[in-house]
């Protein structure tokens, strides 16, 4: 009787045994940098707005065209780069190479165009003369949360293209297998979602009318 | 089961998860259009604003969680060490924020 509750107690899940999680060790090292990473974000995000509701009047410098118009057509991008990532994560779970490897490519390509879309943002504003401590609107910190929290996800993003160029590269040689593309795919998901907050939070509540 | 069966079933299963992750799309694709219909209408206070957006984005984010990062499919004890824990430190991050408008009521003295 006592062994066989001590052999019930090892079958639950929360004994844990040898396999707690039931993920590998890759899956379970990238979702503890995610947490780590989302707190971050989560602290940058929370200076930003400390920094807005400390000073006067936040500058709104966005306008529907061009920063919040090419804003949305970057959010539809990092979606959209989400959405292929999904489907390469399937097509590797099939063992499908060329699938697997057009699907991250797509991906990649809709976190170049992020970039492309977004750098050309900055040099925008650049133009209009916001540096990190000074802008022409009055706060002078504006460009410094703007330019740290927009700088920061957008190294994000291209370390992001850079993982999964390695990881496209390995693929069909086998070097990279099911769990790689699922771990990079967690990554790029988790860059996706940290722009959901971005987006609103800087770009929306600083919406500066047609 | 018999092997072909076992293809077929992956197969279909495979199409299931397509449309799955199609409609999670289309749902983030809604709300995002659904905040941005919000900024250009303009109706609201900056911080009506602000809590409508946040509560749009969290939900936003529990959508990529649970189903492109696929959380909702794995077992509970990892979604239990994950989730809880971020949710209190983020929270935590929280209390600098009343010092925020002591500089606006009470001056820099």
């Amino acid at each position: 009787m006592a062994e066989a509750t001590a052999g019930q107690a090892i079958a639950t899940e929360w004994d844990g045994g040898a396999f707690p999680y039931a993920v590998g060790h890759k899956k379970l090292g990238m979702w503890f940098f995610i947490l780590s990473d989302s707190l971050t974000f989560s602290a940058l995000l929370i200076a930003y707005s400390y920094v807005r509701a400390a000073s006067g009047t936040w500058p709104t410098p966005f306008h529907l065209w061009p920063s919040i118009a090419m804003a949305t057509v970057m959010t539809g991008l990092l979606l959209s780069s989400s959405l292929t990532m999904v489907m390469a994560v399937a097509a590797a779970k099939q063992s499908d190479h060329r699938r697997t490897v057009r699907y991250i490519l797509l991906t990649m390509a809709g976190g170049l165009g992020f970039l492309v879309l977004h750098l050309n943002e900055w040099a925008t504003l650049m133009a209009e003369g916001v540096r990190f401590s000074q802008n022409p609107w009055g706060v002078p910190l504006f460009g410094a949360t703007f330019f740290a929290l927009t700088g920061l996800h957008m190294i994000h993003v291209a370390s992001g293209v850079i993982y999964l160029g390695v990881i496209a590269a390995g693929v069909p040689r086998g070097r990279f297998g099911y769990e790689h593309v699922e771990v990079s795919g967690l990554y790029w998901h988790f860059v996706d979602l940290v722009w959901m907050f971005i987006f609103p939070l800087v770009y929306l509540l600083s919406f500066g009318g047609n | 089961m018999d092997t072909a069966m076992e293809t077929a079933a992956a197969a279909r299963h495979g199409h299931e998860s397509h449309r799955l992750y199609l409609w999670v799309w289309l749902y983030l694709l809604g709300l995002t259009a659904l905040e941005i219909a919000l900024a250009l209408v303009d109706v609201f206070s900056t911080m009506v604003m602000l809590v409508i957006l946040m509560a749009l984005s969290i939900v936003k984010a529990g959508l990529i969680v649970a189903y492109f990062m696929h959380l909702r499919f794995e077992r509970k004890s990892l979604v239990l060490s994950l989730v809880p824990g971020v949710v209190v430190v983020i929270s935590l991050l929280f209390a600098f924020f009343p010092d925020s408008f002591r500089i606006l009521e009470l001056g820099t003295q």
